[in-house]
């Protein structure tokens, strides 16, 4: 049976120019950038200062309070600076700064490709494994994936939901993921389900990738409890409530957590990173980007060393396209258009897309005319055009009451708008607002 | 890098709707319809059409441009199928002159006194043909026959619609078996073969055209459904009881503007709910409205005044009516 979630939802073009690609490790970088606030939470504190040696995979910044997550070095080299540095967000943070000398591995590291299936460690390992590891989840929302390998007191998991849905258009970086590391995969789910207490983990993986769906089904008969789910086509199908509507028909309630519908969901790249940490005693400092476009010479797939600068990604796949009009980090609905390309590569850059100008600019904002397309496609039941008019003209009780929180800024409202009015932008000023307001009333 | 490039809040990809595209859309949709009004009623049907949609656009950029002061934006197409759709519900023999004051009607106290598209309560050409209605009724209830007066415009010969038929036929106490003689059959209703207002005679091409709006999304069918269900339910209800003094539900379907209003005016993005729910109880109400005036009231036909009293529901309707949200009830199957 083909699952997708009931309500809402758009069909991109999907644009996958990528897919065929096998991913290929990008040269060592000169220098890398490495953010301190590559997670959501609190920014990890420095262990190192300018002029320090370090090695590939030496722990360089900790993780400051519960939601945090430690960083490693991604080459070897001489720490150059550690000082405020633009990153994806547009902001200037702390970032350390890296000259590249070679590539020495930190002592206790397996860096061989050998398969290790054989799971020793017990669960608190695994926990703590994945938080010195600096594991973040690796979809996109940078959570830091060790306080999502505890199930809070009083809640019970039953089900491990694996998202490898990648219903972003462009992004192709879990696909190839599941093709070429499909049994370091696999281990890593086993090892979650372990830590988690579940006896069941199900792989949604949309049917446009009929190639990772076989390739894991095949895999999942030989690690119990395992089961692929193909998914219909639609956005945001990884959506992490989406995801969860579609795989388990449950809901998880405005303002929950998935654990409150006793589940538990992680990204493919994150349970191969949990694979990494626990079996190969290895740091996250690396990971799969798509670099794509329309105009891009070779759309690739990339094992790319954190903290490397976007330009040498865009060269190593035939250079910056003539007429490029923007440049992204991530896929074209949800990603941030970024400044630069001396930007660096963190753990949540699932993709680099290149926009051509002709493409990089909006439609021209005309009245709403009320069509009702935003209301339709939205996944979460909104009423984006309402939404949009409160927070243009200040109503903020207006907004909280029409639950702008629940709004998790897939852009499927903005995307289908024929007005092209500027919904989640709009939305999105709602939302920071509301919670502002929220936070001074708790007070 | 020495280039510029955007930077812009996502999404960065766009569908490929726009207001203009749905608004030809429409338009597209109502062109069968018009071609079987110029072959029954030849080039009253023209001239009527040519009018309408030549004043509505002129009236909406004149307003834009000088009283306004901002600038037309008539090539988005809405005075243009405001034009169309207010032609369609005109008798085809109708004066110019009058057909002018409807547009500006329409148009300047209709839409553009709200501040526009988008903004406008009321349907706009509705506002225009009602307006009309009570200010010119005699030329306003005049239908050229079919066929017969293809080369006529004012001076065409005219006849009674089959609402207006039955309506008066009943009320004197003929019996509903003897007044069907007096009307086209069915197929010619459905046809288009009838007296009636421009572009609503032709249940078929209105209907054709219907279809292709729903398969180009540009309407969905809650609003249609509804209304021709409630219909059929309270006609069907009638006439079961007393089929001597009551027109059967295909009757009801297929004569006077029900069609045209139920898939092209009621369906009017701006004037209508905004949620599948608000749509079915506006249409509920449309139908129901229809009904009570053709039957109860003193106009043959009511659907005109039924979508524009509830369009004053709309914003009530919006207000109340909310689509269900994500995990509003927790339901774990």
């Amino acid at each position: 049976m083909i699952q997708t979630f009931p309500r809402g939802g758009i069909h991109p073009p999907e644009d996958k120019f990528s897919a065929g690609s096998p991913i290929k490790v990008l040269p060592l970088p000169k220098t890398v950038n490495i953010p301190l606030s590559q997670h959501i939470g609190a920014p990890s504190e420095p262990l190192v200062k300018k002029g320090d040696k370090v090695k590939t995979g030496q722990w360089i910044a900790k993780c400051k309070s519960f939601v945090s997550a430690n960083v490693h070095s991604s080459v070897t080299g001489t720490v150059t600076k550690v000082d405020k540095l633009m990153d994806s967000s547009g902001y200037k943070r702390m970032a350390i700064s890296i000259s590249t000398e070679e590539d020495q591995w930190e002592e206790g590291i397996d860096t061989s490709d050998t398969l290790n299936r054989n799971i020793v460690a017990t669960a608190d390992e695994i926990i703590q494994k994945t938080l010195d590891a600096g594991i973040v989840g690796l979809g996109g929302a940078t959570f830091p994936s060790h306080i999502k390998l505890s199930v809070p007191k009083g809640k019970t998991a039953d089900v491990l939901i694996i998202n490898g849905a990648e219903c972003e258009p462009c992004l192709t970086s879990d696909h190839r993921l599941m093709l070429e590391k499909g049994e370091e995969l696999m281990v890593g789910i086993q090892l979650i389900m372990k830590k988690l207490n579940v006896k069941k983990a199900l792989i949604g993986i949309e049917k446009n990738k009929p190639d990772a769906i076989n390739h894991l089904s095949s895999l999942a008969k030989g690690f119990g409890g395992t089961e692929v789910r193909p998914l219909k086509v639609k956005y945001p199908q990884g959506g992490e409530k989406q995801l969860i509507k579609a795989l388990i028909n449950r809901e998880v309630p405005s303002g929950g957590l998935p654990v409150d519908v006793g589940t538990v969901v992680h990204n493919v790249g994150t349970a191969y990173a949990i694979y990494e940490a626990v079996q190969k005693n290895k740091p996250l400092i690396e990971r799969v980007v798509t670099v794509t476009g329309k105009d891009l010479q070779t759309p690739s797939n990339f094992m790319v060393r954190i903290g490397t600068p976007v330009s040498e990604l865009i060269e190593a796949a035939g250079g910056l396209p003539e007429d490029t009009g923007k440049i992204i980090n991530g896929g074209p609905m949800m990603g941030k258009a970024l400044i630069n390309t001396d930007i660096p590569v963190t753990k949540g850059t699932s993709g680099i897309l290149l926009i051509p100008s002709a493409e990089a600019k909006r439609k021209p904002v005309v009245n709403c005319i009320r069509c009702t397309k935003c209301v339709s496609v939205c996944p979460m039941g909104l009423e984006p055009y309402l939404l949009q008019q409160a927070s243009e003209y200040k109503k903020w009780d207006i907004v909280e009451e029409e639950r702008a929180l629940d709004c998790m800024e897939c852009g499927s409202c903005s995307y289908i708008c024929p007005s092209g009015r500027p919904l989640l932008d709009y939305i999105r000023l709602g939302k920071s607002t509301v919670s502002k307001i929220i936070r001074s009333r708790k007070q | 890098m020495d280039k510029l490039i955007t930077v812009s809040p996502s999404p960065h990809v766009y569908g490929d709707d726009t207001v203009k595209k749905l608004m030809y859309g429409v338009v597209y949709a109502l062109l069968p319809a018009l071609l079987i009004s110029v072959y029954f009623f030849g080039i009253g049907a023209l001239i009527v059409t040519t009018i309408s949609i030549v004043s509505c656009v002129a009236f909406e950029y004149l307003i834009q441009k000088y009283l306004m002061k901002s600038e037309p934006s008539i090539s988005d197409g809405s005075a243009l199928v405001t034009g169309l759709l207010l032609a369609f519900n005109l008798p085809t023999n109708l004066p110019w002159w009058i057909i002018v004051i409807g547009a500006l009607v329409a148009i300047g106290v209709g839409k553009m006194t709200f501040g526009g598209l988008g903004n406008n309560p009321f349907n706009p050409a509705l506002v225009g043909r009602v307006f009309l209605f009570i200010s010119f009724p005699v030329q306003m209830t005049s239908w050229p026959e079919p066929i017969v007066s293809r080369l006529q415009y004012t001076d065409a010969v005219t006849g009674a619609t089959p609402l207006a038929v039955v309506k008066e036929g009943l009320s004197a106490g003929v019996p509903m078996s003897r007044l069907l003689e007096q009307i086209p059959g069915y197929m010619e209703l459905f046809i288009g073969y009838l007296p009636g207002c421009t572009g609503e005679i032709s249940a078929l091409a209105l209907l054709a055209g219907g279809l292709y709006m729903l398969t180009r999304k540009i309407i969905t069918w809650h609003i249609p459904a509804s209304i021709f269900l409630s219909v059929i339910i309270f006609t069907g209800i009638l006439w079961l009881i007393n089929p001597y003094d009551n027109a059967d539900p295909l009757f009801h379907l297929l004569s006077g503007g029900l069609v045209l209003g139920a898939v092209y005016m009621a369906t009017d993005y701006v004037t209508s709910p905004m949620t599948p729910k608000g749509m079915w109880i506006f249409g509920i109400g449309i139908g129901v409205i229809t009904v009570a005036i053709r039957i109860y009231g003193a106009y043959p036909e009511g659907v005109s005044f039924a979508i524009l009293i509830m369009n004053a529901f709309v914003p009530l309707i919006n207000k109340y009516v909310k689509p269900k949200r994500f995990g509003e009830e927790v339901k774990n199957g």
